[in-house]
């Protein structure tokens, strides 16, 4: 048994200080469990958390860079597998919440949750280390490692709902939760906030904005 | 530009101006008006890092990412990707106010030097409008001197954080 802000919690245990990347009932999970400006928020779109976080890497080849992932996401952007698995960031930890349904669209169930195996599609997409958990202990005894290992890695977390968390859908659209997390990854890569922020003239088209 | 004029434009002018604009990063994805011209000598290009993607719309969040860490790059396309890619394009470039630079070839154009808004083919025809409507800054690249202002105009798109989409209209040339 491996509920979701159990798993989160120990992963957070572990990673106290670096950039995630995540989505949907994660990302909700994962802001009150570990709230960090290092926490990026606005992937805009369904599927697209692993592709924000390889640009990451590769921007920031020396800072962790994980990515919690959703099934349903993941399965909506396969191919980023493959990318990610050429590219071949060392830095980049991907794990997928393998919950078996679209949780915050209704709790309907993705396609093939009996049959789906993303740890042996990223391992022949070239990761270098995958793994998949369905038990906390086993879990709480490989995350060191897992973080500590040269990446891409891949880790399949096979869940149960935890607790009930809040859905920030405004955090995760909202120029504010951008702005925090660009002066806070500027700080941490250059010792200085950013230059360039988008522009202050320009429509903000991004307030209460829920469209995937 | 009246039929049989049509100028040519090279590869290698696209190329010296994403030098000069220090686009350090190519993402794409092969498109037929782009790929011999641009896509297999950028993926020779030792100042540059290539990025082949599987989608397009991955391609619009490796930009984003790259942009947090003040990166500079453009994804390279087809038209086709562009509309795939739309809601991507939404939300991330436009919506989040990312400096998105797309270049995207016009597969299927017409070579007789008409606007796009004039082709035969719905699919080219509803790209300005599209842009248009979703308040993209849009350029076409017909001559090697409209390949020229790509780096001023990529100058810009970050030093105001805003997505550009340059419209490629004909085959470019190896060289």
């Amino acid at each position: 048994m491996l509920a979701r802000d159990e798993a989160l919690k120990v992963l957070a245990a572990h990673y106290t200080d670096g950039i995630t990347v995540g989505v949907y009932q994660s990302i909700f999970d994962w802001m009150q469990i570990r709230p960090h400006p290092l926490n990026y928020l606005c992937t805009g779109a369904m599927g697209q958390a692993a592709s924000h976080g390889l640009g990451i890497a590769i921007g920031a080849p020396n800072e962790k860079v994980v990515v919690l992932d959703g099934d349903g996401s993941l399965l909506m952007n396969l191919g980023c597998l493959f990318t990610i698995g050429h590219a071949a960031p060392e830095n980049l930890v991907h794990f997928v919440i393998h919950n078996r349904t679209y949780e915050v669209n209704g709790d309907f169930p993705i396609l093939g949750s009996k049959v789906l195996l993303f740890e042996e599609i990223a391992r022949i997409a070239g990761y270098r280390h995958t793994f998949v958990f369905s038990e906390i202990v086993e879990f709480k005894l490989m995350i060191k490692h897992i973080l500590e290992l040269a990446g891409p890695v891949f880790v399949n977390l096979h869940v149960e709902p935890g607790e009930s968390y809040r859905q920030d859908y405004v955090a995760i659209h909202s120029s504010e939760s951008r702005a925090i997390f660009r002066s806070a990854l500027h700080a941490r890569l250059f010792g200085h906030q950013p230059e360039n922020e988008p522009s202050k003239t320009s429509p903000d088209y991004s307030a209460n904005e829920f469209h995937q | 530009m009246t039929a049989n004029t049509l100028a040519t434009v090279k590869g290698s002018s696209i190329i010296s101006a994403l030098n000069h604009a220090s686009v350090q990063t190519v993402v794409a994805l092969p498109d037929i008006v782009t790929c011999a011209g641009l896509l297999w000598p950028l993926s020779k290009d030792p100042n540059i890092r290539l990025i082949p993607v599987c989608k397009e719309d991955e391609g619009i969040s490796i930009c984003a990412g790259l942009s947090y860490c003040n990166q500079r790059s453009v994804l390279l396309i087809q038209h086709t990707g562009f509309l795939d890619s739309l809601n991507a394009i939404r939300a991330i470039a436009v919506e989040y106010q990312l400096p998105i630079v797309m270049l995207v070839g016009l597969q299927g154009m017409e070579p007789d030097g008409r606007d796009p808004s004039e082709s035969d083919h719905l699919g080219i025809r509803i790209i300005q409008p599209i842009c248009e409507a979703m308040r993209l800054t849009t350029y076409l690249i017909i001559n090697d001197a409209s390949a020229q202002m790509l780096s001023s105009e990529i100058e810009k798109a970050y030093e105001f954080s805003q997505p550009v989409v340059f419209l490629i209209t004909q085959h470019l040339s190896a060289d």
